[in-house]
């Protein structure tokens, strides 16, 4: 993104700190990720060093720092999750892609991730793919899910 | 109030006419269980049948929100004339025209697709709502609404009582709305059970100009899912709490602080906030001088969050760090204005509360535990859901008569309270009254509400390095307690699990808990060892088992089990072949397989995959 697009975005809140958080959480949304620009461009508007910015960001396991492929899995770890297999799903994932947890496939087509926990417990173990929940997922449907992926 | 005078009137009509059973209507729980398993497409084919029947303008489909029979998603309501009206369940689309042509057109139930009818007297066999096993024994007052009402319609819940609460609190002055908050003996519900007059008492007694409500929508143990059904399904109910607590402590403004992974409950309570505040409830001065707003607050992933004043620095955009108290939030908080934060649940029981009165909450529960709770069923249990009890109800009967007990015949082995800073409780507990007092005598908490049911299937060490795991990465690193405990018992646990333990660990996990316990800054450290120390204390015999004999009783732990195929048994499917991840599976179609030991990562997902229980663990 250009700087004037993250302007746009900054526009929208009065230059308190308190609005830092939730503009990065805006620019992420349309961005998919806080890239260098945007960390100098929300700084200066804050009136805050760079370095300042990326400590409180960098806090939150909301933030991504690198662009997300065109895909996102996140895995479940709840509970609820975990004790249903989760942990099976996201070992195959990782096996099936070659990447770990965090990362995105050389190809840029998908990337994984893991959330502490939707609140789908009760319909465990439960996956996101691009937004959308996908309940009660067992192995065989996970190939099924990978392969519409492109 | 005179404001909602005129509206009440318009809002009953609507609420009479959406209540009347003998008009057609499809009800839809759509809340994020419900979307998850699949109920958006079912109400899009709900539609495309009824338009092909000619059926669109006198058959409405309604999406209402979560009534707590989670297992049983898709979970759709049908009305029709002379018949009563069904709740039937796992619907999927390829069900519906049938529930169209039978239910609608024919007014026949389809008994076979029935989890129960809803009114008071069986019907063709079907078990009514209100003696459902899942429902019997619930008490529901927050929940009250929640799958019973449109969420997104401020008529449904004006016509349920709704704001009732908060014009009589207006005729109360602020001291006897908190007095009365005192006599219903409610306890925040966010998990430290603090009683909710008294705290309020402290932020009203703060002297300032300014003061902030704050409502923890932050809901961060995993395996708990109460705080997102109430926001997606009763949204208002949070809305009045707030005001009710805004009014008795003085405060002018509210944060609701709502986790992002709830995208739904972000979404109904943004429509509920316009809603009051077009109603002229919010944002400006009304009769007595009163004058709210809400603001909401996106939280971004931090469990520590759950602390107030971790919480309070996210909201002023810093780290979201606890700091040590005193100054107590009610004396300096939000940008070091007195603070009230109150959890979502004890917000929704504010309203009920000053609606209905102390007295007859206060009746409810046990001694020191009054009212009700609510509770996320989930894991190995056969009904996974949300319910409501009155406190003091036995863990058994939640287990067992509420939940059903263990699916496919398996042995109930534990079932985890109070997410990670709670702890494993097991059978023997099946007398024990749930509740603030009991819970925490056994070494557990109420905490926010989560249940996690375990079977036989699951390794005691494995949880407890699992909830250890998630707490290390939760830790905010600020307290050495904290965030070093978390990292060194981490490591002694999957010393253990992978089969490499000694005796001497069992003293050194003791030992580090304590320390963590004593000193470490906030809740989070202080409760991290909760799930150790109650597993170590029912189920020493599991860490015995992995430290002497290096054995994994459940089978879990992937260091200390090998998967083997049974020659005989299998029959060359190659199912097994294809689930494996890592290819440590060969041998063709028709030939027995046989694994790679090297190759295999013990993920189970042949055990899992296979038809014809070739697999064999050991």
């Amino acid at each position: 993104m250009a700087n004037g697009e993250y302007e746009e975005i900054l526009k929208a809140y009065a230059p308190r700190r308190e609005n830092l958080v939730t503009a990065f959480q805006d620019i992420q949304e349309k961005e998919g990720y806080i890239s260098e620009g945007a960390l100098a461009a929300a700084a200066e508007y804050f009136s805050v060093s760079k370095a300042d910015a990326y400590s409180v960001v960098s806090f939150y396991a909301q933030f991504k720092f690198k662009r997300p492929g065109k895909h996102t899995i996140k895995v479940c770890k709840g509970t609820a999750c975990h004790v249903r297999g989760s942990g099976s799903l996201l070992a195959a994932l990782e096996e099936r892609l070659g990447i770990k947890e965090g990362e995105t496939t050389p190809d840029g087509l998908i990337s994984l991730e893991r959330v502490a926990c939707l609140g789908a417990c009760a319909l465990a173990p439960a996956i996101v793919v691009d937004d959308k929940v996908h309940a009660r997922i067992t192995l065989a449907q996970l190939e099924k899910i990978l392969k519409g992926l492109q | 109030m005179e404001i909602l005078k005129s509206q009440r009137e318009s809002a009953q009509k609507a609420w009479d006419d959406f209540s009347d059973a003998g008009k057609a209507r499809v009800l839809v729980g759509a809340a994020t269980c419900g979307r998850a398993a699949g109920a958006l497409d079912v109400m899009e084919e709900f539609k495309k049948e009824l338009s092909a029947a000619g059926l669109s303008d006198k058959v409405e489909v309604v999406e209402t929100a979560c009534i707590g029979l989670c297992y049983a998603e898709p979970l759709v309501e049908i009305r029709a004339a002379g018949i009563p009206p069904v709740l039937y369940s796992n619907v999927h689309p390829k069900d519906v025209s049938e529930l169209v042509k039978s239910h609608i057109m024919a007014g026949k139930a389809v008994v076979g697709k029935a989890e129960a009818v809803m009114v008071e007297s069986p019907y063709e066999g079907i078990v009514p709502f209100k003696k459902h096993p899942m429902m019997e024994l619930q008490k529901r007052i927050v929940l009250r609404n929640c799958g019973v009402i449109n969420p997104s319609s401020f008529e449904h819940y004006l016509a349920r009582g709704g704001y009732k609460g908060l014009e009589r609190a207006f005729s109360m002055t602020p001291e006897d709305v908190i007095e009365e908050m005192k006599k219903s003996g409610l306890r925040g519900r966010g998990g430290a059970g603090f009683p909710t007059g008294m705290k309020w008492g402290f932020a009203r007694a703060s002297k300032s100009d300014e003061k902030y409500i704050i409502c923890n929508a932050d809901e961060g143990d995993p395996g708990a899912f109460m705080d997102r059904s109430v926001l997606e399904g009763d949204p208002h109910s949070v809305i009045e709490g707030l005001m009710i607590a805004g009014y008795a402590i003085g405060a002018q403004h509210a944060y609701i602080y709502v986790r992002s992974e709830y995208p739904l409950a972000i979404e109904r309570l943004r429509t509920a906030i316009k809603q009051a505040e077009e109603a002229g409830l919010l944002k400006r001065k009304l009769e007595n001088g009163f004058e709210f707003e809400i603001k909401i607050k996106k939280g971004s992933g931090a469990f520590v969050c759950g602390e107030e004043t971790s919480l309070m620095a996210s909201i002023e955009g810093v780290r979201a760090m606890p700091r040590p108290k005193p100054p107590f939030p009610a004396n300096s908080g939000l940008f070091k204005k007195p603070t009230n934060i109150n959890n979502v649940e004890t917000l929704a029981a504010v309203s009920s509360i000053m609606r209905d009165g102390a007295e007859s909450y206060a009746a409810l529960g046990s001694e020191k535990s009054k009212g009700t709770k609510t509770f996320s069923l989930a894991g190995k249990i056969v009904r996974t859901g949300l319910i409501e009890v009155e406190l003091g109800i036995k863990l058994g009967d939640i287990i067992n008569k509420i939940g059903g007990g263990c699916p496919d015949g398996k042995k109930f082995k534990a079932v985890q309270t109070g997410g990670p800073s709670g702890g494993c409780l097991t059978s023997q507990h099946f007398d024990l009254p749930v509740d603030y007092e009991n819970l925490g005598a056994v070494g557990s908490i109420v905490g926010s509400g989560g249940m996690v049911v375990m079977n036989e299937d699951s390794c005691m060490v494995e949880v407890a390095k699992y909830f250890v795991n998630f707490t290390e990465n939760e830790s905010c690193g600020k307290c050495v307690p904290c965030r070093m405990g978390t990292q060194h018992v981490h490591m002694i646990l999957e010393k253990i699990t992978s089969g490499k333990g000694e005796l001497e660990d069992i003293e050194r996990l003791k030992k580090i808990a304590f320390t963590m316990k004593q000193s470490s800054l906030c809740g989070l450290g202080q409760t991290a060892p909760n799930p150790i120390l109650t597993t170590l204390r029912y189920f020493e015999d599991e860490y015995m088992a992995h430290i002497k004999e290096k054995r994994c009783p459940a089978l879990v732990c992937p260091g200390l089990v090998t998967f083997r195929v049974d020659a005989e048994k299998c029959t060359g499917c190659t199912l097994c072949e294809r689930a494996c991840p890592t290819g440590a599976i060969s041998g063709g179609p028709k030939k027995p397989h046989v694994i790679d030991g090297e190759k295999c990562i013990s993920c189970g997902a042949c055990f899992q995959t296979c038809k014809f229980g070739a697999i064999s663990r050991e």
